[in-house]
């Protein structure tokens, strides 16, 4: 297998499925920190929401209630962060990195508690394809979430630019100042996107967990929370964006693996990849980058 | 005094809010246990008799509480001059990788000089880590909590790589070749681990004390992270302090680096550290981001570490118990708001 041999449509369809843990924590953080409020703890919540949704699974032996919980996890940690950082005014930057620590923590005891190896967990059903011919030709076998992803893109851009509720969002992240004197529940819009950002984000964990890899790994969300961040910096905080640029993440995921299979260098060196993307896009790709909102709490008056 | 002023009095005790998110931490960590078929009880005292029970226990915690007192200054230096140094992990690395090479190819040099050389060589290898984001966020403004991040999975996989091809030593274990005896500090209670670095931590969160709050350029740096604006308008360049206070923490995270292989492992042995970095971070946050409250943050978590140890291999209770822990003390300490109006009923 020559080096070119890997440049091909299966290349092409792995992007687009590798895209889509870093894309759904793009348009999470995205609703975040449109409404002002910057989650670092994106990274802890998909790692959180991937452990919940093989637990589930695992009891059940139905993988659409590991969905429901892995999300409703998701909504979780959305309302700790939204209610510690907004009402109570903590520092968004430090309460995400507790969450991150957390997801770490906690979906490790989990595991060895469970199933008696903090490294991995026993495999479970993941969830079903989702047959649509006429789709598959181009985009491959996928489950929901490919689809969801792309309906979700729509529907989020449709949201924040043409409708009144987007507008306020906005507003809320913009100049909460504003936004209050116009009558708009600043904190109430804040918390509640939060928790939104945060559902949203978890559907990238349980992507991972549930149509992925079908188990829970250690750490299997390898700093893709992370990349989410940046790919919704890349992406000018659009959802439009956010899914171009986590094309660029996918890609360098699919292409890492491809390369790891050819096995021409040590793995580690692989690995590095998508990661040096990353610093390579925030610095000289990104030009100037403009955030939705100055990120500081808003006190009422 | 009538009850309500002692009661009051007792609430204006300055550490107050830390202490009590230590203890709501340690008693949802309870609740976890609890939870999950584990007897807290018992998980918590093997937990505390594996970090006082014995001599050798307390050196075990001053032995862990040494590279997170490192990691938590570096933090520090960084927070104080309004910079969100996230990636301490791989400037700790690429400072323990950087000196265990030093220590092991330089071979002509004396003892204490060789020991200098390779201690600073680390130093120099946690700031040179910490130098690209730093430029970055001048010159490009990209958000150095991404770029710290991501530089510190690169540090990993990086000196990963090294120790398991080109500096690995013979053998079934990915670490390079022992430091050479003129570069090891000396261990201060046999048979622990616990080596000079110990005092090394000390002098240097006496150090950054005395740098950030006795000396001008300290004080300018405090400014700048305190109320930008006002600075500028002082006149005090804001992007040059920024990178010499990301400069300066990559090195004394470097030098936390270099303190453990040329102290506890006399080698760079691959994924040594279980996140010392990432400790800091909240060791920091805990100790109030003050020099001296970050001596006594180091302690407590490297009394989870050394007692979390002990209290996995009596009770089978996971390792990950006392990350747990932690990150409900970090949450808590974040807002600090929450624990002053939920627990202790206090108005601002």
């Amino acid at each position: 297998m020559s080096l070119f041999s890997i440049l091909n449509l299966s290349l092409f369809q792995a992007t687009v499925r590798m895209s889509m843990p870093v894309l759904f924590a793009a348009l999470g953080g995205m609703f975040c920190e449109r409404v002002g409020i910057v989650n670092i703890g994106l990274e802890g919540i998909m790692l959180n929401s991937a452990f919940f949704a093989v637990f589930a699974t695992y009891l059940s032996g139905n993988p659409w209630i590991g969905l429901l919980l892995g999300v409703l996890s998701g909504v979780g940690w959305g309302l700790v962060i939204a209610f510690l950082t907004v009402k109570y005014y903590g520092n968004q930057i430090v309460v995400g990195t507790g969450v991150n620590v957390f997801g770490l923590g906690f979906s490790a005891f989990m595991c060895q508690r469970i199933w008696g190896s903090r490294g991995a967990s026993e495999s479970v059903v993941g969830l079903p394809l989702l047959r649509i011919p006429a789709l598959e030709r181009v985009l491959g076998e996928n489950t929901v979430f490919v689809y969801l992803a792309f309906l979700l893109i729509f529907l989020s851009h449709l949201f924040l630019f043409s409708t009144h509720w987007g507008l306020r969002i906005r507003a809320v992240g913009e100049s909460p100042q504003s936004a209050d004197a116009a009558g708009i529940n600043v904190h109430g819009y804040k918390i509640v996107f939060v928790v939104v950002g945060s559902a949203i984000t978890s559907l990238g964990g349980v992507f991972l967990s549930l149509a992925h890899l079908n188990f829970f790994a250690w750490g299997m969300t390898s700093g893709r929370g992370f990349m989410g961040l940046a790919a919704m910096i890349f992406g000018k905080w659009t959802p439009l964006g956010c899914f171009l640029a986590s094309l660029l993440f996918g890609f360098t995921d699919a292409l890492q693996m491809r390369l790891q299979a050819l096995g021409i260098l040590p793995a580690q060196i692989i690995l590095l990849f998508p990661y040096v993307v990353t610093i390579l896009v925030l610095s000289g790709l990104v030009g100037k980058a403009i955030p939705p909102s100055d990120y500081k709490p808003y006190e009422k008056r | 005094m009538s009850l309500r002023d002692s009661w009051r009095k007792c609430l204006s005790f300055p550490f107050l809010s830390e202490i009590v998110a230590i203890l709501i931490a340690f008693l949802l960590g309870s609740l976890v246990l609890l939870f999950t078929g584990y007897p807290p009880g018992q998980a918590l005292r093997a937990l505390f008799r594996g970090a006082f029970g014995s001599r050798n226990a307390f050196g075990q915690t001053l032995t862990q509480a040494t590279p997170i007192l490192f990691t938590a200054l570096s933090f520090l230096v960084s927070f104080r001059a309004g910079i969100f140094n996230i990636g301490v992990e791989g400037q700790f690395l690429m400072g323990a990788l950087v000196a265990a090479l030093a220590g092991t190819s330089i071979k002509v040099l004396p003892f204490p000089v060789h020991l200098l050389c390779a201690l600073l060589a680390g130093g120099g290898g946690g700031a040179l880590w910490a130098l690209f984001p730093a430029w970055l966020k001048a010159r490009f403004g990209a958000h150095e909590v991404i770029t710290t991040m991501m530089m510190s999975y690169i540090a990993s996989y990086f000196t990963s790589y090294l120790v398991n091809y080109p500096c690995k030593a013979p053998g079934w274990v990915a670490q390079t070749h022992p430091v050479e005896r003129s570069a090891l500090l000396p261990k201060i209670l046999p048979p622990t681990q616990l080596s000079f670095t110990f005092v090394v931590a000390l002098a240097f969160a006496f150090f950054v004390f005395y740098f950030l709050f006795r000396t001008y350029l300290g004080f300018q740096i405090r400014a700048v992270g305190l109320n930008p604006e006002a600075a500028s308008n002082r006149g005090i360049p804001i992007a040059s302090h920024q990178i010499l206070a990301f400069l300066l923490s990559g090195f004394v995270a470097g030098i936390g680096g270099a303190g453990e292989v040329l102290g506890v492992h006399g080698k760079f042995v691959d994924g040594f550290s279980p996140g010392y970095g990432w400790d800091g971070i909240a060791v920091s946050l805990v100790g109030r981001l003050h020099p001296f409250g970050c001596v006594f943050a180091s302690l407590l978590f490297g009394l989870l570490r050394a007692g979390g140890m002990t209290m996995t291999r009596v009770t089978k209770v996971p390792l990950d118990l006392s990350l747990i822990i932690q990150a409900l003390v970090i949450v808590f300490i974040a807002a600090p708001r929450f624990i002053r109006l939920v627990f202790l009923r206090r108005k601002e």
